[in-house]
């Protein structure tokens, strides 16, 4: 098991493996996202019932909540791959650390924007500094970092580790930070209407949420599985197999 | 047994066969060990496959073009880049394993010298010898008096020229007990007497049982240098 | 231990041949805490209410700034390599260093508080509570942010990029320093908030020198 698992591991660390394997997974990844996604909306915009309180516009968790939390899971995707990266040294977690981060960041502020969308018909104002809004506001902040580090070191190794140490500190802080805003939160807005803290939705609303949320899941890793491919083509370019697959590229499409 | 004058070349590397410099025996006896090392920057190898040894008793100076990768090579022996491929061995064991000796045991100066330039050249000297061990004052004194800034060592730096600056950071090697000395770019600033003086502080470090590894672009006196290494012929 | 107590004398005597780069950050921080007054409305019903937020944010602000030098000179002139290369542990070394920037900005920091406190129009027993807070934080505010200083040591016109990285973190310590002082304008307790503050220095105690010490061996081969 232990054996398997390892050999495995190497297989997918190295560029060249990675490669290799991660164009069939991107097929099925992008498949399973292309049909998720659109059939969860469809059924959550169209079919699923309305919201006692909010009529329509809740329809909008189906994109935010999966937004959302996947904001946080590639934050945390994040972190360890760069634990993978301080430890093992391994290049390809440096590169998807690298991939991910935009899009993570890209999610956070869709999950933002959808919030502020929603704001606007049930607290009436576009913003409100609501404690889950405020962390992630704060998230993306904190994804802004990670992209900004990338952005100002030039060599690429330095700068995934250097980008590596700051994911980690900044995944200790996380709970920390929620904690904190949440604690922030009950201080100055006593009992607001909560949006996401219903009592329990019945199956109806909440099966299209699941599929949203996979299928978004599903286009997280597709984009991530493309951007590290692309960024194994660009870092890996001088080495020979990269060569021979461009050439082979090259002369099949000419 | 001296070890005579050596030459890497890049096809007894590439044969795979273990070059072995000065005596064929075992590697064993050497201080410091570099095994396979490789180095890749900007996702270039600068050099790859890289063994050698260092002894006591021997000088070795590592030889290349600019951007070569000496500098990043022997930022990687001293422990300050990571080993990237192969390894570095310290008296034939894992360098992290007996990382308080080898950091007591090793002297490091590189291009920057880590001079504060508003500190004068005693308290730069104290401050550096109370955290690599202690040195009797008097010694510093004497350290000083032998680079030749008697007279100067109340003198904040920045009033110093680079060439003294230079010395200020040399001191070191006086008061300094490491059996193994890694001078990035040796002789940069220091003068035509100056360098001849440190030509003799190498040769009494080498003949006292020290070893050296030093990148400089001045020629050494062949009876000084026992093995060099070009890392040139090692581009990958 | 004896190694820390080197690396803190240095610092504070290197400061201390410089001055006015000690003075600099503090200046700051009381022109930033005026800027208020000016800037929206002198009126001591505003300002009571905002001095602790108001003296806070400018705390954070003048600690950032001054944080941008922690590593970087003895990065450019290879000191920061001589002292990873001791035998002692770097990230003991690196605490000290942290300490020393506390000593040399954190603390004035915290004396010169009453001060603009009671240009703010803080009453008395409050501003005591927000000395308190700035003990308690601004040791944070030095080791969270000497992670990001180690980061951007080597990168040129890093110190909006080092604000970048670290204003995020410093959330949690800003949320519970302003909200002691505000439990104390009320006259409700505060040592839950002060208890907080309390572990948040000790994670960051516990963990920052390390973060840092692996970022200055990153920027270190840069």
């Amino acid at each position: 098991m232990w054996t398997r698992f390892k050999r495995w591991f190497h297989q997918w660390g190295s560029p060249k493996g990675f490669y290799e394997r991660s164009q069939r997974w991107g097929f099925w990844l992008g498949l399973a996202a292309l049909i998720l996604i659109p059939a969860g909306l469809v059924w959550g915009l169209l079919f699923a019932p309305q919201d006692y309180q909010q009529g329509h516009s809740f329809r909008i968790i189906y994109f935010h909540v999966p937004a959302a939390m996947l904001a946080q899971s590639a934050y945390v995707f994040m972190a360890v791959a760069g634990l993978v990266v301080l430890v093992w040294r391994m290049k390809v977690a440096e590169m998807m650390l690298k991939s991910a981060a935009p899009i993570g960041a890209t999610f956070c502020f869709l999950a933002l924007f959808t919030g502020a969308v929603w704001g606007k018909p049930t607290w009436g104002t576009w913003w409100v500094w609501d404690a889950r809004l405020t962390s992630m506001l704060i998230l993306l902040f904190l994804y802004m970092g990670v992209i900004a580090l990338y952005g100002a070191i030039r060599d690429r190794q330095i700068a995934g580790r250097a980008a590596s140490v700051l994911v980690l500190v900044g995944v200790i802080n996380i709970p920390i930070i929620k904690y904190s805003v949440e604690w922030w939160n009950t201080l100055h807005q006593p009992a607001t209407f909560k949006l996401t803290e219903k009592p329990a939705m019945p199956v109806e609303m909440w099966a299209p949420l699941a599929l949203c949320a996979l299928g978004i899941y599903a286009c997280f890793a597709y984009c991530l599985l493309l951007r590290t491919r692309n960024e194994i083509l660009e870092r890996e370019k001088r080495t020979l197999w990269v060569r021979k697959l461009l050439t082979k590229e090259v002369e099949s499409g000419v | 047994m001296r070890p005579g004058f050596n030459y890497v070349t890049i096809r007894t590397l590439l044969a795979g066969n273990y070059p072995t410099y000065g005596s064929a025996t075992s590697m064993t006896d050497a201080l410091l060990e570099a095994r396979e090392l490789g180095c890749e920057r900007d996702d270039r190898w600068l050099f790859r496959g890289l063994s050698f040894a260092v002894r006591e008793g021997e000088l070795v100076q590592i030889e290349g073009r600019n951007g070569a990768g000496k500098t990043t090579l022997l930022r990687m022996l001293a422990g300050l880049y990571w080993v990237q491929e192969g390894q570095v061995l310290w008296k034939g064991a894992s360098r992290e394993q007996q990382s308080v000796d080898f950091a007591e045991q090793l002297l490091f100066l590189g291009h920057r010298t880590g001079i504060k330039l508003s500190l004068t050249p005693r308290e730069n000297l104290a401050f550096w010898c109370k955290l690599h061990g202690e040195a009797p004052e008097s010694l510093q004194k004497e350290a000083l008096r032998k680079v030749g800034l008697k007279g100067y060592e109340t003198v904040p730096c920045h009033q110093l020229s680079a060439g003294q600056q230079r010395r200020a950071a040399l001191a070191r090697l006086f008061v300094s007990q490491a059996t193994l000395w890694i001078l990035d770019e040796a002789f940069t600033a220091i003068d035509r007497a100056g360098v001849s003086e440190l030509e003799g502080w190498l040769s009494d470090q080498r003949s006292d049982g020290g070893a050296i590894l030093l990148t400089t672009h001045h020629p050494i006196p062949a009876g000084l240098l026992d093995t060099r290494i070009n890392l040139d012929e090692l581009r990958a | 231990m004896n190694a820390v107590w080197q690396v803190i004398r240095r610092d504070v005597t290197l400061a201390m041949r410089s001055r006015q780069e000690v003075a600099n950050p503090l200046i700051f921080f009381v022109l930033c805490a005026s800027l208020f007054p000016l800037g929206v409305s002198p009126d001591a019903d505003f300002l009571r209410p905002a001095a602790g937020g108001i003296l806070w944010v400018s705390a954070l602000l003048a600690t950032l700034l001054s944080l941008d030098s922690l590593f970087r000179a003895d990065l450019e002139d290879g000191a920061l390599e001589q002292l990873v290369l001791t035998r002692h542990p770097f990230f003991v070394l690196v605490l000290g260093k942290v300490a020393a920037h506390w000593l040399l900005t954190g603390l004035p920091l915290i004396l010169l508080s009453p001060l603009l406190g009671v240009m703010l129009f803080l009453p008395q027993d409050v501003i005591a509570v927000l000395m308190l807070t700035l003990l308690l934080g601004t040791p944070v505010l030095s080791l969270v942010g000497s992670v990001g200083a180690a980061l951007t040591a080597g990168l040129r016109g890093a110190g909006v990029l080092l604000s970048l990285l670290v204003i995020p973190l410093y959330v949690p310590v800003l949320i519970f320093g302003t909200g002691a002082v505000e439990a104390a304008m009320q006259g409700m307790p505060y040592n839950g908030q002060l208890a907080l503050m309390g572990g948040i220095l000790l994670v960051s105690l516990v963990t920052a020198p390390f973060a840092a010490a692996a970022a200055v061996r990153i920027s270190l081969s840069a």
